[in-house]
């Protein structure tokens, strides 16, 4: 599509298997920076139930993918988000936002944040909490977006906008974590699988 | 209520497609069902806010960052740019990390089995936030080309991987910048996952004599382009702001 008055988007490229040498570089075995980014999503003063989130990113051969890199977007409990247009005021240390990569071995990934409240979406109708997944990967071209929703959220969840739009109601499903309790702790799993049965959804944002 | 502005619908056909083939990693890892669209609410609008108290004084500079008895071992450069959106307007305050291999190919990564050597000074990470006017710049050395398991004999051109948020999460972007002139481009199953030269062609720094430091440092210039943004729709100004 030609835009004449307009720049265009840079293209994207893959982030390689070495990802982590720039986003995660203890992961790739060596420290070089005071403060990692992205490994404290909700600081020590948010709200809320505390939770881990874990699971795979599985490929189209069944595998896990071992070289991805996840990053979270979520609201605090409140529902708001820490940026200037998040809908209200977030706590001091919260920020929303983590990242983080799979194990070499096993492709186990998890991370620790507070459940995330209800936001509000388009037209004020309330959204069911969710988180924002963003996935790269070696292989993967350009970033796969996805949301993470909660399975003890039933309700909130059945009128959610925006799992409502998703018409094919069997894959609904793919977007909704399993909570279990673990060591005194609420743990959600999340396996996103790229293809074959149970494609997780992915969204043109 | 009024529904927050929506970042400019992304053009796909400026991007490689998620199949392709000749880039074999791409089969098992390119989902097969449609994406779902989705006009942007407050999680999309919104994303991650960063201060240059989240970057250290010389993260920006891959020559000294890592440095331990000496400098890095190749040709010293400096890449530089703009942070742009779509609308050409700069994006300030936005966090940029770079990655790359030193002068040999090699990257400082436990995974990397290359024979080529690690360099005992050099990292291979930077990161910067833009200036208010969303320029940014790097100093590190130029990284070396390197053999992939792909077809048997590829080579990567040397490149830089650069990753940009802007402000919201819809803009998140990774990339890679390639250096102009180098012959490697037109062979990398990977730069051939885009759809056109002219898309190559923007991922390509350009050579910027007037930015070298003369007998110290060559200069390349890559400006980034995010999304742009609609503006907020007001009743009495519906042709926007």
């Amino acid at each position: 599509m030609l835009k004449p008055d307009y720049l265009r988007e840079t293209p994207s490229q893959t982030a390689g298997p070495y990802v982590h040498i720039g986003l995660a570089p203890g992961a790739a075995g060596f420290d070089i920076y005071d403060r990692e980014l992205g490994w404290d999503i909700a600081g020590p003063n948010a709200k809320g139930e505390r939770i881990r989130v874990e699971g795979l990113v599985i490929d189209g051969t069944g595998s896990p993918i071992k070289d991805v890199m996840l990053e979270a977007w979520q609201a605090n409990a409140a529902g708001h988000y820490a940026h200037p247009e998040g809908g209200g005021p977030v706590e001091d240390g919260f920020r929303g936002w983590g990242r983080v990569i799979t194990d070499f071995e096993t492709g186990e990934w998890a991370f620790e944040t507070v459940k995330p409240g209800a936001a509000k979406g388009r037209s004020g109708l309330l959204m069911a909490p969710h988180i924002s997944l963003w996935v790269v990967a070696r292989g993967i071209n350009i970033g796969l977006n996805t949301r993470m929703y909660f399975d003890d959220e039933t309700e909130a969840n059945a009128a959610d906008p925006v799992l409502n739009l998703i018409e094919w109601e069997n894959r609904r499903p793919t977007l909704i974590a399993r909570r279990r309790e673990g060591d005194g702790q609420a743990v959600y799993r999340f396996d996103i699988r790229i293809q074959g049965d149970d494609e997780t959804v992915f969204f043109d944002i | 209520m009024t529904t927050p502005a929506d970042y400019y619908q992304r053009d796909r056909g400026r991007h490689p497609r998620a199949l392709t083939p000749d880039y074999k990693t791409s089969v098992a890892r390119s989902p097969r069902l449609p994406l779902i669209s989705l006009q942007q609410t407050v999680s999309e609008i919104t994303g991650p806010v960063f201060g240059h108290d989240d970057v250290g004084p010389l993260d920006h500079d891959l020559i000294r960052n890592y440095a331990k008895d000496g400098d890095p071992i190749g040709e010293r450069i400096i890449v530089h740019g703009r942070v742009l959106d779509e609308d050409a307007r700069p994006v300030p305050d936005t966090l940029v990390e770079i990655w790359q291999a030193n002068a040999g190919g090699r990257y400082r990564h436990k995974k990397d089995t290359y024979l080529a050597p690690i360099d005992p000074n050099f990292g291979g990470c930077g990161r910067t936030m833009t200036g208010a006017d969303g320029r940014y710049a790097f100093r590190t050395v130029k990284p070396g080309a390197y053999p992939w398991r792909n077809l048997v004999n590829n080579w990567r051109p040397a490149h830089i991987h650069v990753s940009v948020f802007g402000r919201s999460f819809s803009q998140r972007l990774i990339t890679q910048l390639y250096f102009e002139g180098d012959p490697l481009i037109a062979l990398c199953p990977i730069v051939q996952t885009l759809p056109d030269a002219d898309a190559i062609d923007q991922l390509t720094a350009k050579l910027d004599m007037n930015a070298t430091i003369p007998l110290d440092t060559i200069a390349y210039r890559f400006d980034i382009v995010l999304r742009g943004r609609r503006s907020t729709m007001f009743e009495n100004r519906p042709e926007g702001n």
